[in-house]
């Protein structure tokens, strides 16, 4: 074939460069905009909640911005290397009625998030911990996980 | 209810200046009316109780907060950071700003303003001839 390109390449690419886009692959926090977004009603369709994930040497830390939530809906679970947190964030309800509102920019519902960990992690010793509106995950790596250092023999 | 972050003539009074000069995030807020009251909640997550500075003066409600939040270790994926929350509005009835209820729960707070005694609903009931 002489084509230049495949088309079904370029299909896929496309196609990647989408879910690219509407995943919004973890970004470094830029300024502002993300975090209203996230809270915005309608927008909820993305990413909620918004986590950081770190580590150091023998822990993986996992915060989420979660303020309002109900902490008896929050659920945790841990799949191989998937982190899934999942809850609801409680809404004002049917007490308000809908022309009393001046302003509404709390989107409130269920959500599901599961993010990648970097490393496997220790399941049963896992810790969370809900703090005046942020989650947070501490995930010992188990023994196989932590970083070894290996020394140079020199002849 | 016109948002302000807008310096007001403060002059007269020698208000406090209205504006916050360092980076800061507005937080989310809903904000509806009940006959003798108007109820403010706001996402302020990460802060603390004591962090939280509420105050109404000149009809400017105002709204700060500072967050403490450190994250530890390396970072392998990032989407936030918390800074200082701010936001202010100008409220259209007057406030009773002695009343003014402030609850703070799961990093959310919960403002309530009771409206004075001048702006409250009055009902008029209709005379029929």
């Amino acid at each position: 074939m002489s084509l230049g390109w495949d088309v079904f390449r370029e299909m896929e690419h496309l196609h990647r460069e989408m879910d690219d886009f509407l995943n919004r692959r973890p970004v470094r926090w830029q300024r502002g905009p993300a975090f209203r977004w996230s809270f915005l009603p309608g927008r909820a369709a993305r990413a909620y909640p918004l986590v950081n994930v770190t580590e150091d040497q023998d822990t993986i830390y996992v915060d989420a911005l979660a303020p309002g939530l109900n902490p008896d809906t929050l659920t945790i679970t841990i799949v191989e290397n998937k982190l899934t947190v999942a809850g609801e964030k409680q809404g004002l309800g049917d007490q308000v009625k809908t022309d009393a509102y001046h302003r509404n920019e709390r989107a409130a519902g269920r959500f599901v998030r599961t993010v990648n960990l970097p490393a496997p992690v220790d399941q049963n010793q896992a810790e969370a911990n809900y703090t005046n509106g942020l989650l947070t995950i501490r995930l010992p790596k188990p023994e196989e996980a932590k970083p070894k250092q290996i020394s140079v023999t020199i002849n | 209810m016109a948002e302000t972050t807008v310096p007001v003539k403060s002059e007269e009074k020698g208000l406090a200046p209205t504006q916050e000069e360092s980076r800061y995030l507005v937080p989310p807020v809903d904000i509806y009316e009940t006959t003798d009251a108007l109820v403010v909640v706001a996402d302020v997550p990460g802060a603390t109780k004591e962090t939280i500075e509420v105050d109404v003066e000149d009809k400017i409600l105002t709204i700060k907060a500072q967050p403490s939040y450190q994250t530890r270790g390396e970072s392998f994926a990032e989407e936030f950071g918390l800074v200082n929350f701010f936001r202010q509005f100008q409220l259209s009835d007057t406030v009773n700003s002695e009343k003014i209820e402030a609850q703070y729960r799961h990093g959310v707070l919960t403002l309530t303003l009771p409206k004075a005694e001048a702006a409250k609903p009055k009902q008029i009931t209709v005379s029929v001839n």
